[in-house]
Formats: C-alpha cells, structure tokens, sequence
C-alpha cells in the first residue's frame, strides 16, 4: 500500500508530512548540534577548528537547508496549533502556505547573511 | 497502550511546542545576525560567557526539545515502522539531549 494515495493528495496532507520529515531532521541534527557546541569546554580552540570547516560552501547549503527546515517546523507547528486550539478557521491552505513561505524567508535571510 | 498516557503526551507536545516557538524565532534571528561576519568560538562565547540570561535560555531550549523530540520520534516510530519499543528510543533519546545539552550549555557559559 502506497502511503500517499490519491485521497491524501492534499496540501495540508503534504503539510503534515514536511512537519513530521522536517522534525525527524532536526531530531536527528540535535545531537550532532549539542555535541559540537560542547567542543567549547576550555579556550574555545577545537570549536574554532570545527568552524573552520564550516566555510566550506556545502557546510553553507546544509546551514541553510537546516534553517528552513527549522523555520518550516516552527510555522508548521504554529498551525498545527492554530488548528487545535483556535476556533475553526476556512483558510486553512493559506495558514500552511504561510507557514511555507516562513520557512524560505528566514531561509533567504540567513543565505543573504552567509554568503 | 494507556489512554491516559497518550493524553499526557499529547498534552506535554503541546505544552513544549509552546515554549519552544518563540525560543526557536529567537534562535533563528540570532544565528542571521551572528553569522553575518563569520562564527569564530571568540564571537559565540563572548556573548555567552557569563550570561546568565543566554544560559537559561538554552537550558530552558533544550529541556523543552528534548521532552518534544521524543515525543515525536516516538510518534513517528509507533506510525511510520513496525519497531517495537518506540518508547524506550524515545526515553533514551530524551536522556541523551538532557546530557548533550545540558553539557554544551555548560560549555558555552
């Protein structure tokens, strides 16, 4: 069985299934992210050599795809609890394209501010 | 399964979820401004070190995350696979961004 059949075909489906994907992402980016700070114990020097690495420009594009998928987590969740705890609202497909277009602003941003 | 729990871990996704918004927004407007010259460890700890106010911020991010992250991850695991023991990934998981955390918060103040 197909987990997208044609009666999931929807956008605020396909808005569920970036909110889940893109928190397993970061669920799984935590540690990392934790472990490398923690490189900062003492004067700092090994967190220095780690970011040394980060000028490489792919270490740039994963930055900016983990900030969207952050800003994507956080405006999804947003609606999810829009939806939960406000009453109803019809514009529900605009809450999620807003919540999209959150995501690829703050991603521009931080592109903008990389580079 | 408990009924009970899930309503008590759907009730904690919501109640971390909430406090991690902002926290997130925050994180995500500092990391633009901070990154705008380069990270270097002298940039990040000098606005950390000693900051009572960046240090209880974090705490706070990652004990909120943590609770948020496995609740998910257990989701995901009960739903999307056939694993059993998607709590104890979850309580493990939990577990460990406690002390990765709370470890690099330490670091970083």
């Amino acid at each position: 069985m197909s987990i997208f059949p044609a009666h999931r075909n929807h956008p605020i489906y396909w808005a569920f299934v970036l909110h889940r994907l893109s928190g397993l992402a970061l669920a799984l980016f935590l540690p990392v992210h934790l472990y490398v700070l923690s490189l900062a114990i003492g004067d700092g020097g090994k967190l220095d050599e780690f970011l040394d690495w980060t000028a490489n420009p792919w270490v740039k594009a994963a930055e900016v795809t983990l900030v969207v998928l952050l800003a994507l987590h956080m405006a999804g969740g947003l609606r999810v609890l829009a939806l939960e705890f406000l009453p109803w609202r019809d514009n529900q497909k605009t809450l999620a394209a807003f919540a999209g277009a959150t995501a690829l602003g703050f991603g521009v941003l931080y592109l903008l501010n990389v580079v | 399964m408990s009924g009970r729990l899930e309503v008590w871990l759907f009730a904690a996704q919501r109640l971390s979820a909430m406090i991690l918004a902002p926290l997130v927004l925050l994180h995500l407007a500092t990391m633009i401004y901070a990154v705008q010259d380069g990270l270097s460890a002298a940039e990040i700890l000098g606005r950390t070190r000693g900051s009572v106010f960046w240090g209880g911020l974090y705490a706070l991010f990652i004990a909120a995350a943590s609770v948020h992250g496995a609740i998910g991850l257990r989701a995901v695991l009960r739903e999307w696979t056939p694993l059993r023991g998607a709590g104890v990934v979850a309580m493990a998981f939990c577990v460990a961004i406690l002390a990765l955390g709370w470890r690099a918060v330490a670091a970083i103040t």
